[in-house]
């Protein structure tokens, strides 16, 4: 027995592999492509150092604490604070997500399980058209447009619901002028903007969810949308709440369209259906122009605030997504 | 001898079957809209009408908006009780979700004709041959005339020079990812979905305190920065998509033929992905051209054609749109929204430009398979 075994072992070579002697040329290439991989890592790296180096004269100013507690804006003083900024733009990408979340799951549950092939290539083509179109047309379409539903939309939301008291208006009753610019119009078109986002994350979590289960349960007599809820949500739970994620750090880092639409305000505002919102990257387009150095530190440390959240929210969707699946 | 359902021989014992009646024809679909299902959307349509029509008088509604969101949800209800009557609740509630969810088709079919059609109808009327080949130097912001030639000059500029940055670099990255699978392949892919993520003002806010404050001014360069910035982690990450559709087995066999890892990549990786990567470019620049944000923190804005992207502000269209769009006179916001429906259709040309691509290359992979 033994013997076989030595046999064997001499006859056992290892196998020729042509990547483990790399020529001249391919080391060259692998450090050419190297290289242009390490820039994306540069840039990451530079963006958060520089930020964090330029913001400093901002925080010495008003303190660290102070600048995440207050809402205030005086860049003259040094008085910054972007309490009410962080948490408009969360309450515009809340909206927003409270719009888009339900519509990217009945897209993607359409395009996969629904929709007739015809149907489904305009609405595909119409969801990735969505994507591609800029934001200004978003921006300037749910100002002007949209100004008119909204009100009405407004209306009729606090008329029936005025329970809820995010949904109260600040002083009386429903006022025309009141009602628009304000975060629910910015998270209405904000919404529709991450629907593209959302979808194709979704649409892709749930196609890989196994077809025989799919199979199994209509073949046990259950209804199409038994068969959506039972097996593909379930299944897909998990990507679709990373894909929402990731749309809510698109909505946060949203910055022209929600510039347009609503008027800025720097003080919280939890009444969304009233006039007076923002959002951090719309506030630093709108006040960089002609500032102070001490009002560029505190305009560049809001949009390191934006930076960390949204990179925050990024990661943690990364994470999620990459748990269910391809989505790397 | 004849066998029972749910009472099996405890032995086997031969069965002797009745001939087997021959089904002439497979299985049949169930029609999903039979006769009787379209009479009780109509009536619940007809119910939806009357209710909501009821509330609107009874309440002294104005509004149609209200009165429509009632119908539909007096619909809904209506259609869901009659169809739990006929069949179960479990049907009912299946047709009420595909009742649901085809409006929320036609509904975002019908938002993005909306904004379509509204930007037509504002933008059309001044578009002329004369918009494309003036720029603002002559014009008085009041006076008609004018046009978009710095803007789109500029845009070529910024946009052209941030896509000769930007492609190779993702392109290598993506080779990096998927062809190498080098030792930082998780952190690199870590750092571009991290970069994918960048919210487009934090991008142009970077390039304004580096490069613009830092002395040298803003200038279409600076525009280009920003837009690379943004542009470099959405064509490396569709570049590796791309880059995973190409079949192994291509790679294997050019290995086992004895080449290089470098000719395997640039002789039979990328020419297979050719029509692949050309489609992530091209949607990379459509991203870049409809980019606001950063531009206006980087390149400032100029009514002259700027030529040189190096020195100096310059206009671009999207910073033109933001700068007339919202203005209060009519013929300022016009030519807001010729500008922007110019570059709606841009978009729009590379967009139907990468579907072509990307679809012929798709046809021919799947041939090649």
């Amino acid at each position: 027995m033994t013997g076989v075994f030595q046999s064997v072992a001499v006859a056992d070579e290892q196998p020729f592999s042509p990547r483990s002697v790399p020529t001249r040329a391919d080391r060259a290439f692998r450090v050419v492509s190297t290289t242009a991989a390490m820039i994306s890592l540069l840039i990451v790296v530079l963006t958060l150092v520089f930020l964090v180096d330029k913001s400093r004269p901002a925080y010495r100013q008003s303190g660290v604490i102070g600048f995440f507690t207050k809402s205030t804006w005086v860049p003259g003083s040094g008085k910054f604070g972007v309490l009410g900024l962080a948490e408009n733009t969360m309450l515009i990408s809340l909206v927003a997500l409270c719009v888009g979340v339900p519509m990217s799951i009945g897209m993607a549950v359409f395009i996969n399980e629904y929709a007739p092939n015809r149907v489904r290539q305009v609405i595909t083509s119409a969801i990735d058209l969505l994507a591609a179109l800029p934001s200004l047309l978003f921006g300037i379409w749910g100002k002007v447009a949209l100004e008119g539903s909204i009100t009405k939309m407004a209306a009729w939301l606090n008329g029936h619901l005025s329970v809820l008291p995010f949904l109260r208006l600040v002083s009386g009753h429903a006022a025309k002028g009141v009602l628009t610019g304000s975060t629910f119009q910015a998270g209405i078109v904000v919404g529709i903007m991450i629907i593209p986002l959302v979808t194709s994350v979704s649409r892709d979590v749930m196609a890989q969810v196994p077809r025989e289960q799919c199979e199994g349960a209509l073949a046990l007599g259950g209804t199409r949308w038994g068969m959506v809820r039972d097996v593909i949500l379930p299944f897909g739970r998990s990507g679709i709440v990373g894909g929402v994620l990731l749309g809510m750090g698109r909505a946060l880092g949203e910055t022209i369209a929600i510039y347009l639409i609503v008027s800025e305000v720097v003080a919280v505002n939890t009444h969304v259906l009233t006039t007076g919102s923002g959002s951090i990257a719309s506030w630093i387009v709108t006040n960089f122009d002609g500032t102070s150095p001490l009002g560029r530190a505190g305009l560049i440390a809001a949009g390191l605030t934006l930076f960390l959240i949204t990179f925050f929210v990024n990661v943690v969707a990364q994470f999620v997504v990459k748990r269910t699946g391809r989505f790397s | 001898m004849t066998t029972t359902d749910g009472a099996p021989p405890t032995q086997p014992v031969p069965v002797i079957v009745d001939e087997p009646r021959i089904i002439d024809d497979g299985p049949r679909r169930r029609p999903r809209f039979t006769r009787e299902g379209l009479t009780d959307m109509v009536s619940a349509f007809l119910t939806g009408a009357a209710g909501a029509g009821i509330v609107r008088t009874a309440l002294g509604w104005h509004g149609y908006l209200g009165t429509g969101i009632w119908w539909y949800i007096i619909f809904l209800v209506a259609y869901y009780l009659l169809q739990r009557d006929g069949a179960s609740t479990e049907v009912g509630l299946d047709r009420v979700v595909t009742v649901v969810i085809w409006s929320a088709g036609v509904l975002v079919v019908a938002v993005l004709a909306w904004m379509l059609i509204f930007l037509v109808v504002r933008g059309a009327p001044r578009l002329s041959p004369g918009f494309f080949t003036h720029d603002m130097s002559k014009t008085g912001p009041l006076d008609p005339g004018g046009g978009v030639r710095a803007a789109i000059v500029g845009s070529a500029e910024q946009v052209g020079l941030a896509t000769v940055v930007v492609v190779p670099l993702a392109i290598l990255t993506a080779v990096y990812l998927h062809e190498l699978k080098g030792r930082w392949s998780t952190l690199v892919r870590f750092a571009v979905n991290a970069l994918a993520g960048v919210p487009s003002i934090v991008a142009g806010l970077i390039v304004y305190t580096v490069w613009v404050v830092g002395g040298h001014g803003p200038s279409g360069a600076a525009g280009s920065a920003a837009l690379a910035i943004l542009m470099l982690p959405f064509v490396t990450r569709s570049a590796e998509e791309v880059l995973r559709t190409v079949p192994d087995p291509l790679r294997e066999a050019s290995l086992a033929l004895g080449s290089p890892q470098w000719r395997v990549v640039v002789q039979v990786v990328l020419p297979t992905a050719l029509a692949g990567l050309t489609t992530s470019a091209i949607l990379g620049v459509a991203l870049g051209i409809g980019e606001t944000a950063p531009l206006i923190l980087t390149t400032s804005y100029s009514n002259a054609t700027v030529t040189n992207p190096f020195h100096g502000p310059q206009s671009s269209l999207a910073y033109f749109v933001y700068t007339y769009v919202l203005e209060p006179s009519k013929t300022q916001n016009q030519r807001g929204y010729s500008a922007l429906l110019v570059l709606v259709i841009l978009v729009l040309v590379l967009f139907v430009l990468a579907r072509y691509i990307g679809g012929r290359s798709r046809r021919k992979l799947r041939r090649s398979r």
